[in-house]
C-alpha cells in the first residue's frame, strides 16, 4: 500500500516543481476530408475535428481534477495540409481559407493550438506542396491557434535545398506579415529534418500518414523535477548522478503513461505514444538551463554544456522507456531559448550563442528552437541556418529543427515579448557573413551513406 | 473498490481529523486506513478511502473538501490512488 512519504513527494513534485503533463494531443487523419471544393474541405474538416476531439478539452479537466495533475495544454495535430487540400485548392489564397477554418475548429472545441497545416517535402515538392508553403506567411498572419512545419530532409532522402531556400524566404515574409506583434508568426513555423509522425508538441507536430485514423499522444515535462531531485546529490559522482536522473523521468513519464491511458479510455480513441521530453517554460524553476547549471556548468552554452546536455538527453530516454511501452515522438530535453528562463539568461549574458546552440541540438532532442535574430537577417542566411540544421539531422538520424524570429525592427541588443509559454527573449546576433551561393544553387543533397561509420 | 487518497496539510489544530470524518462519513466514504505525521512542522496526514460507494460525483467531494480544508485553515487533496500507485511501484 502507498505510503506517507511516496504521497507527499508526489504532490511536492506538483506543486512544487512544477510537475505537469504539458500536452494531451489527438491526432486526427484528415485524409477523408480531402473533396473537389475547398468550401467542402473546409466545412468536412471543421466536422470532423469538432466529432472527434469535441470532448477533449473537458476530459482533460475531468482528468487533471481527479489524480490532481495539471494537464497544461490540449492539442489537436492533422494530416499535413499539403495532402489534405490537394485536390480543391489551386492558389495559395485557397490554402488560406482551410487555414482559417482550422482556427475556427480549433476555438470551437477550445484547443489552444492546431499543429499540421503542413507540407512533408524532403526529397521533392508537388505542386499542391508549393501552394501550401507560400500560404504560410498570410495563413499564420490571419489565425491565432494554428502551427505550420515544413519536413525538408531526411537521413533517406537527403536535403530538399529548393525547399530549403524557399523556406529562408517563407521566414521571412511571415516575420513581415506578423511585423506588429513582434513577428509572432515565425514562433507558430517550424522547418524540420527527420520529422516524427507522432510528435504531440507543437509548433512541429502533425499527424502522418503512417497513423491510424486518430489517436492519442501525450508530452510529458518536468524539468524542475529534475532539477530538485540533482540538488540533492551535489558532488556526487557520474554514477550516481545517472542513476538518479534516470529514476526521476521514471517517475514523470508514469504519470503520462496513466493520463495517456485515462485520456484514451474515456474518449474512446487509441493510445498511441509517450513523448519524454524535458520541456521548459519560462516559469521559474521550469528550465533545462538550470538543470545543465546543476550538472555542474556555470552558464548553459560554458564549455562542457554538450556534454551535459547529451548525458541528461540519455539518462531522460533511459528512465522513460521502463515507465512506457510506447515512446515516440521527440523524446529528449527541449532546448528553446526563449521559453526557459535559464536559457534567456545565459544568453542574456553572452554566454550562449547560436553556435552553441547549433552544437548542442547535436545531442538534445530538436534544434535551434525560439531564438530571436535580427530583423534585418538576409533570407540566404536563414536558409543556411536551416541547412545546417538538416544536415546534422540527416547525418545523425535524429529529428532537428529550426524555429527562428527574425524580428522585422529590432536587432542585436532588443528584446522581444513573445507573451504566455513562448516566453521573452533578447535578439541574439548571427553569424555576418553570407552563403547566398551556396542557397542560390538548385537541386538537393543527396542521402548520407549509410556504412563506414566513424 | 475505487481508492482514493485525501492528504491534510497545514498548522495543526483541534478537530482536523473530526471534521474530515464527519463529511467522509456524511458521504458515505469509508476511511481504509490513516497516517500522520510531522514535515517541517508542517501537519500532513493522509487518508486512504474507498470512493467506489460515494452517493455524489468525485468532483463534488473533492471540492467540498478543498473547501471544508479552506474553513478549518488547512490545505485539503483528494485524489485518485492511480497516480501514486503508477508513479511508486513497477
Amino acid at each position: 500500500m502507498i505510503n506517507i512519504n511516496e504521497v507527499i513527494e508526489t504532490n511536492r513534485m506538483i506543486e512544487k516543481e512544477n510537475l505537469d503533463v504539458r500536452t494531451i494531443t489527438v491526432g486526427i487523419s484528415l485524409l477523408d476530408c480531402a473533396a473537389d471544393t475547398v468550401d467542402e474541405v473546409c466545412s468536412n474538416i471543421k466536422a470532423k475535428i469538432i466529432r472527434v476531439a469535441g470532448k477533449l478539452a473537458e476530459t482533460a479537466e475531468n482528468i487533471a481534477m481527479e489524480y490532481g495533475i495539471p494537464i497544461v495544454n490540449k492539442r489537436i495535430s492533422i494530416t499535413p495540409i499539403s495532402l489534405v487540400g490537394a485536390s480543391a485548392c489551386r492558389t495559395p489564397q485557397d490554402y488560406v481559407k482551410i487555414a482559417m477554418a482550422l482556427d475556427e475548429a480549433a476555438k470551437a472545441v477550445g484547443v489552444n493550438f492546431l499543429g499540421g497545416y503542413s507540407a512533408v517535402v524532403s526529397k521533392g515538392m508537388t505542386m499542391s506542396d508549393r501552394l501550401l508553403i507560400e500560404s504560410i506567411p498570410e495563413a499564420l498572419a490571419r489565425t491565432e491557434r494554428v502551427c505550420s512545419s515544413v519536413n525538408v530532409g531526411s537521413t533517406k532522402t537527403g536535403i530538399n535545398m529548393d525547399a530549403v531556400r524557399l523556406m529562408g524566404e517563407i521566414v521571412k515574409k511571415t516575420a513581415e506579415a506578423t511585423k506588429e506583434k513582434d513577428s509572432l508568426g515565425c514562433a507558430k513555423l517550424v522547418v524540420l529534418c527527420n520529422a516524427p509522425d507522432d510528435n504531440p508538441f507543437m509548433a512541429g507536430a502533425f499527424h502522418g500518414v503512417t497513423e491510424a485514423d486518430t489517436i492519442i499522444n501525450v508530452g510529458v515535462s518536468g524539468p524542475g523535477v529534475v532539477k530538485y531531485a540533482l540538488e540533492s546529490v551535489r558532488g556526487a559522482s557520474f554514477e550516481v548522478l545517472c542513476e538518479t536522473i534516470k529514476k526521476t523521468a521514471f517517475k514523470i513519464t508514469r504519470v503520462g503513461q496513466l493520463v495517456a491511458q485515462e485520456a484514451s479510455r474515456r474518449l474512446g480513441i487509441p493510445f498511441g505514444i509517450i513523448d519524454l521530453s524535458l520541456a521548459p517554460t519560462p516559469a521559474i524553476g521550469d528550465s533545462v538551463a538550470d538543470i545543465l547549471h546543476e550538472i555542474g556548468v556555470e552558464k548553459a552554452g560554458a564549455p562542457g554544456t554538450t556534454a551535459a546536455l547529451a548525458m541528461l538527453n540519455d539518462q531522460v530516454k533511459k528512465g522513460g522507456v521502463m515507465a512506457s511501452s510506447y515512446v515516440g515522438g521527440l523524446s529528449g530535453a527541449f532546448i528553446p531559448v526563449s521559453e526557459d528562463q535559464g536559457m534567456i539568461e545565459a544568453a542574456e549574458c553572452g554566454a550562449l550563442t547560436i553556435e552553441k546552440l547549433e552544437a548542442m541540438t547535436c545531442v538534445c532532442s530538436v534544434g535551434l528552437d525560439m531564438i530571436a535574430i535580427p530583423g534585418d537577417t538576409p533570407a540566404s542566411t536563414i536558409s543556411g541556418i536551416i541547412a545546417d540544421e538538416a544536415a546534422i539531422g540527416m547525418v545523425n538520424q535524429k529529428t532537428t529543427a529550426v524555429r527562428i524570429i527574425p524580428v522585422i525592427g529590432k536587432t542585436i541588443g532588443d528584446s522581444v515579448e513573445f507573451g504566455g509559454l513562448l516566453g521573452h527573449a533578447p535578439v541574439m546576433p548571427v553569424n555576418r557573413f553570407g552563403c547566398a551561393d551556396f542557397i542560390g544553387r538548385e537541386g538537393r543533397i543527396p542521402a548520407p551513406i549509410h556504412s563506414f561509420k566513424n | 473498490m475505487n481508492r482514493s487518497i485525501i492528504t491534510v496539510v497545514g498548522k495543526d489544530t483541534v478537530g482536523i481529523i473530526a471534521r474530515v470524518c464527519t463529511y467522509l462519513a456524511e458521504k458515505n466514504i469509508n476511511i481504509l486506513d490513516i497516517t500522520q505525521t510531522i514535515v517541517q512542522g508542517y501537519f500532513n496526514m493522509m487518508m486512504i478511502v474507498d470512493t467506489g460507494n460515494i452517493s455524489e460525483d468525485f468532483h463534488q467531494v473533492s471540492s467540498d473538501l478543498e473547501a471544508l480544508g479552506a474553513n478549518i485553515g488547512v490545505q485539503i487533496k483528494c485524489q485518485r490512488e492511480d497516480i501514486f500507485e503508477k508513479m511508486h511501484r513497477i
